[in-house]
């Protein structure tokens, strides 16, 4: 089948109430975390803990351990982190709804090629989302002050698992709020494998 | 098989030989001692079952201790500077402290909620300046000071608790004329020297203390109380000694009568009399007489001038200790009631009636010699201490039908010489038994030896089987007097004070709100402290300026404090993670002084420091070079 016909193709009426259901799990995302940090160290049994949501940056301990952390990262010269510096927090709920509105058009006009639009937009924004987690993650690290009373080399704190630094064990996952995105586009490619095994039946 | 036969032979005699031989004796020591380091050993790491609060009597604070460890875990100051916590040294609890720089801690009460602990606060009395202090178990910190207690003189018969908190009621220990400030010569002791007991108003909401009423009474000298239950619930009862109204040597003058008084006093009904503007006002306080208020207090004899007054759980029996009797004495409430609607007196002091001892005793019991404070378990036992005998009693409350020898179940020998002791939550409407605490008085040389100035002992007692198996020993601050034994999970103090609930108007929460004021004479600075710096670390005055400083403790993190100690002008406070203190004195000295972080914060915590600059007030010289040069 050419590329432009499967594109046009039109869906069925199960595959547009699926894309319309993943369209909600955007929705609930930002109810989830989508990151956590977490770090312990010996006199730290209970953990210090940040944890990242679409639109906000949440302190352990009732928001005690974000100024905590922050105090023993100015030990080595790392400037502070604050919820107002992470831009993405902005530009993601609102990208979030980009992408439900989106979702209910794929779900209306119906074409496989809206379909495959919503991956392929999807994709970038991840990769683009978590391209600049990783860059705020390493500028943290590289861009020590050099006034600090303790000098460290210059370090990526982790992205993705575990990393001793320091005195500390620090560990960093996704949350819920991510398996959600992950679920939203494996919905959608879940649609767009039985639509095409569907058309192709349905051409023989 | 025959040397099998021979083995079980030794083994049956060596089971029938009499168990208490050198040998057998040193084992079941050994094997005692293993089963009660077991019991009482607490894990690093892990938690105490029960706090003990206990009095330091003359050293002015409280202390507390986990219990089964005995470990000593946190001094609460009170009455008294403590430079660890920086108490006494900030103008807030320099002006609780009024001044004084040492009290006399005896009797702890916890509040109650229908005769059980709550775990809201703590009050302790001052027997020496006649105060009152509130320990909020939030915080587990001092917020108030009430006192000194008008008309009254020797704050002993304090503080206790009714059943809802609605009082705490107090006595004083040593008769004055009054008000405070009146003179009269000892030979007027016996008609113008006074008794007062008073009723200390406690806010539902707020545990605010305030004076509501006061008793005047004949001289007799205040001892213990202790306040009713359910049936007895608007009544209190205090012990006294010298109802000879004597002066001089009281150890001789004060025990010639065989019998002294317990007073029942129906404190709602004073609260009533004096609501209703009976009685007048001494001092500042509505102060009631007992003749004008019948019905509000009876004297009943009791052997022979007796310490404790403890009512038992369910508020039916009185337990007097006569501590130069052989017995304590029960007296059973009901009967008391009786007595009371009968009018069955035989005499009366100072328009108080007399009761009739033999109508309202049910029981002497021969615990032993020197009763002195009796406590309460769970499985209808009492448990009382004797100083004399340095022992504690263990007896059955009730049946008092006569056979009141049968009622002593074991004894103990503490050492040395028991004043109060504690069982767990036993003054309350539901004791929880299983452990007993023996504050003893003298240690007589049974720890390391740290010269003539000894300490006083604590012995942790298991009351959990039919008698009392002794546990452990430990050495509790000076002087241990009352205390109370609480489950742990009853209290829930917070571990840092919440930024959100700070309302001191001078709290600064970023280095950048640090500020120095200053106004002709008076210079003020709110300063930031945090790891590892104060904002500002320069503070220049000039001499003889009044100096506020507002120190804000700006971390929210569990167990990070900072302090504050300026060197050469005698301060030192600490701040706690989100609270605020303030420092007020006047720059008297010219100088450079170095005020620095006193509490270890961190691993910059030597480098928390700045200098406080005071610069001379006219022509002097700022600073002069020893080289001679300019």
């Amino acid at each position: 089948m050419p590329l432009v016909s499967w594109l046009n193709q039109v869906l069925s009426s199960r595959a547009r109430l699926a894309v319309l259901g993943a369209g909600l799990l955007l929705l609930l995302t930002p109810l989830f975390p989508l990151w956590k940090i977490t770090m312990f160290a010996n006199q730290f049994p209970e953990g210090l803990r940040l944890t990242i949501y679409a639109h906000q940056l949440v302190g352990g301990n009732g928001g005690a351990d974000l100024q905590g952390i922050n105090i023993l990262n100015h030990y080595i010269g790392m400037r502070e982190i604050h919820a107002a510096d992470f831009v993405e927090m902005k530009f993601i709920p609102f990208v979030l709804g980009i992408f439900l509105l989106l979702g209910l058009r794929t779900a209306v006009f119906a074409r496989v090629g809206n379909v495959v639009d919503l991956v392929v937009l999807f994709a970038y924004f991840s990769a683009f989302s978590l391209g600049t987690f990783a860059y705020r993650m390493y500028s943290y690290g590289h861009q020590l002050s050099a006034e600090a009373p303790i000098k460290v080399a210059a370090f990526t704190p982790p992205i993705f698992g575990h990393q001793r630094i320091a005195n500390f064990d620090v560990y960093s996952y996704p949350g819920p709020g991510s398996v959600l995105l992950i679920l939203f586009v494996v919905a959608l490619a879940t649609v767009l494998f039985f639509e095409t095994r569907r058309i192709k039946r349905q051409a023989a | 098989m025959r040397h099998q036969l021979c083995l079980a032979a030794l083994v049956v005699a060596a089971a029938c030989a009499p168990s208490k031989g050198p040998q057998g004796g040193a084992n079941s020591r050994l094997a005692d001692a293993r089963e009660a380091a077991q019991r009482t050993f607490v894990e690093p790491g892990k938690l105490d079952e029960f706090y003990l609060f206990y009095s330091g009597g003359h050293s002015g604070q409280v202390y507390i201790a986990g219990v089964p460890s005995m470990r000593h875990i946190a001094t609460i100051p009170v009455f008294a500077p403590y430079p660890a916590t920086g108490y006494g040294f900030d103008a807030e609890s320099k002006a609780m402290l009024g001044g004084f720089t040492w009290g006399d801690v005896h009797h702890p009460a916890l509040s109650k909620t229908k005769g059980d602990y709550d775990g809201r606060w703590l009050f302790v009395n001052d027997n020496a300046n006649n105060r009152l202090a509130r320990v909020d178990l939030r915080d587990f910190k001092t917020h108030q000071i009430l006192g000194p207690i008008a008309n009254s003189s020797g704050n002993h018969g304090s503080a206790f608790v009714t059943e809802n908190t609605e009082y705490a009621l107090v006595a004083s220990r040593f008769s004055i004329p009054i008000p405070v400030g009146t003179y009269a010569p000892t030979s007027r002791y016996a008609t113008d020297y006074k008794g007062i007991l008073s009723g200390i108003k406690i806010d539902s909401a707020s545990g605010k203390m305030s004076v509501a009423w006061q008793i005047v009474t004949p001289p007799f000298d205040w001892d213990l109380a202790a306040t009713g239950r359910e049936i007895s619930a608007d009544w209190v009862v205090w012990s006294s000694y010298n109802s000879e109204r004597a002066t001089g040597r009281l150890e001789v003058t004060a025990s010639q009568r065989d019998r002294d008084y317990i007073t029942f006093v129906n404190w709602r009904k004073a609260a009533g009399a004096a609501a209703a503007g009976k009685g007048k006002m001494i001092g500042g306080v509505r102060v009631l007489n007992p003749r004008e208020v019948p019905g509000m207090m009876y004297l009943v004899p009791l052997a022979k001038s007796p310490h404790g007054a403890d009512f038992s759980p369910d508020g039916r029996y009185v337990v007097g200790g006569g501590k130069l009797a052989p017995f304590v004495t029960v007296f059973d409430f009901q009967k008391f009631l009786s007595s009371v609607a009968a009018n069955d007196t035989t005499g009366s002091e100072d328009g108080i009636p007399v009761l009739r001892f033999e109508s309202i005793r049910v029981a002497e019991v021969p615990v032993g010699l020197g009763p002195l404070h009796t406590q309460f378990d769970d499985q209808g036992y009492a448990y009382t201490s004797l100083f004399v005998e340095s022992a504690i009693a263990k007896w059955k409350l009730g049946p008092f039908d006569g056979h009141d020898s049968a009622l002593v179940v074991a004894k103990i020998p503490v050492h040395f010489s028991v004043g109060h002791l504690v069982a767990a939550h036993g003054d309350t409407r539901h004791p929880v038994g299983r452990y007993l605490i023996s504050m003893n008085k003298l240690s007589k040389g049974r720890h390391l030896n740290v010269g003539p100035s000894q300490p006083e002992s604590s012995e942790l007692i298991d009351i959990t089987g039919a008698g009392m198996t002794m546990l452990y020993e430990a050495y509790t601050e000076p002087e241990p007097h009352f205390a109370q034994l609480v489950r742990a999970d009853l209290l829930h103090p917070i571990e840092v004070y919440p930024k959100a609930e700070n309302t001191n108007p001078n709290a600064i929460w970023a280095a950048s709100d640090a500020k120095i004021t200053r106004r002709p004479g008076i210079v003020e600075a709110k300063i930031y402290s945090i790891r590892s710096y104060f904002t500002p670390n320069e503070i220049e005055v000039q001499q003889g300026d009044s100096v506020i400083l507002y120190v804000t403790n700006a971390e929210q993190e569990r167990d990070m404090l900072h302090g504050f100690g300026l060197a050469g002008y005698n301060i030192n406070v600490v701040m706690d993670p989100g609270e605020t203190k303030t420092i007020a004195f006047r720059a008297t000295k010219p100088g450079v002084y170095p005020f620095y972080c006193t509490n270890f914060c961190s691993a910059m915590h030597q480098e928390m420091q700045g200098y406080f600059l005071v610069k001379p007030r006219t022509g002097v010289p700022v600073a002069a070079s020893p080289a001679g040069g300019n």
